[in-house]
């Protein structure tokens, strides 16, 4: 039931900053909603609620270094698309090898 | 150039994509809860920043591009892989705003609870657009 909600919660929550991203002009400014807390509203809303406050506290800390290697897989996307003229999808889903390796190193180091 | 909103490109999307958006939403939550649940917090926090529904939006607007073009008979490829580009640019400055909302959070859920999602969101929205303006800035400099 809990996966259920988080799935629907979830869902909801990205598609509306999703679609929000869709509509803006110009296209590097409607980019912002691609790094949009969707996912992170959906979850820590439902771990607020469930776990409490210092658990979430906790994932806000880790969530930090997740985005910052957000900051990278981005520029590797680009980069993948404008300079090797990969396709979209291909690019997108190559470069999330350096997000998962950049994510758990950086964690690994600072946090341990 | 101002920022608008262009209500026509809502007739460009068909509804299973929707319903993709919908689904890898869902996902993504559910992986981010799953490995906190699993693994802890602190591994959890890293996947709320998991770039799975990028890789669909990307797509989607590379999609959507190429389609334009080809309807006024180009091949639109590359137009198709630049609007990507340009998006994946945004979503870099978008997620150093991404790590100014998980900063707040940190730093305000022990005391303000569902009020440090409402200020961390702010602050993601002031730092994105913040940092997209002072890149325009830049540009129009250079």
């Amino acid at each position: 039931m809990e996966y259920l909600i988080r799935f629907l919660a979830g869902g909801i929550v990205v598609s509306a900053f999703a679609m929000l991203g869709d509509a803006l002009r110009p296209k590097s400014f409607a980019g912002l909603f691609g790094a949009a807390p969707s996912v992170a509203l959906a979850t820590l809303s439902l771990a607020l609620w469930k776990e409490g406050a210092d658990y979430v506290s906790i994932e806000g800390r880790s969530m930090i270094l997740g985005a910052l290697a957000l900051a990278g897989y981005s520029l590797l996307v680009c980069q993948l698309l404008m300079r090797a003229r990969w396709s979209a999808l291909a690019a997108t889903t190559t470069a999330i090898l350096p997000w998962l390796a950049i994510a758990l190193g950086s964690k690994q180091l600072f946090l341990g | 150039m101002v920022v608008r909103v262009k209500w026509s490109a809502f007739k460009q999307g068909r509804w299973y994509e929707y319903v993709l958006r919908v689904v890898l939403g869902g996902l993504a939550t559910s992986l981010a809860g799953g490995v906190a649940n699993v693994f802890g917090p602190e591994a959890g926090g890293l996947f709320l920043a998991f770039p799975a529904i990028f890789c669909a939006s990307a797509t989607l607007i590379e999609k959507h591009e190429r389609e334009r073009k080809q309807e006024l008979g180009l091949s639109g490829y590359r137009r198709g892989t630049d609007a990507a580009a340009l998006d994946a640019a945004g979503a870099g400055l978008g997620s150093i705003g991404l790590a100014a909302f998980g900063l707040g959070v940190w730093l305000l859920a022990p005391t303000l609870a569902f009020g440090s999602l409402a200020l961390g969101a702010a602050g993601w929205l002031l730092a994105s657009v913040l940092l997209w303006r002072l890149r325009r800035e830049a540009r129009i400099v250079k």
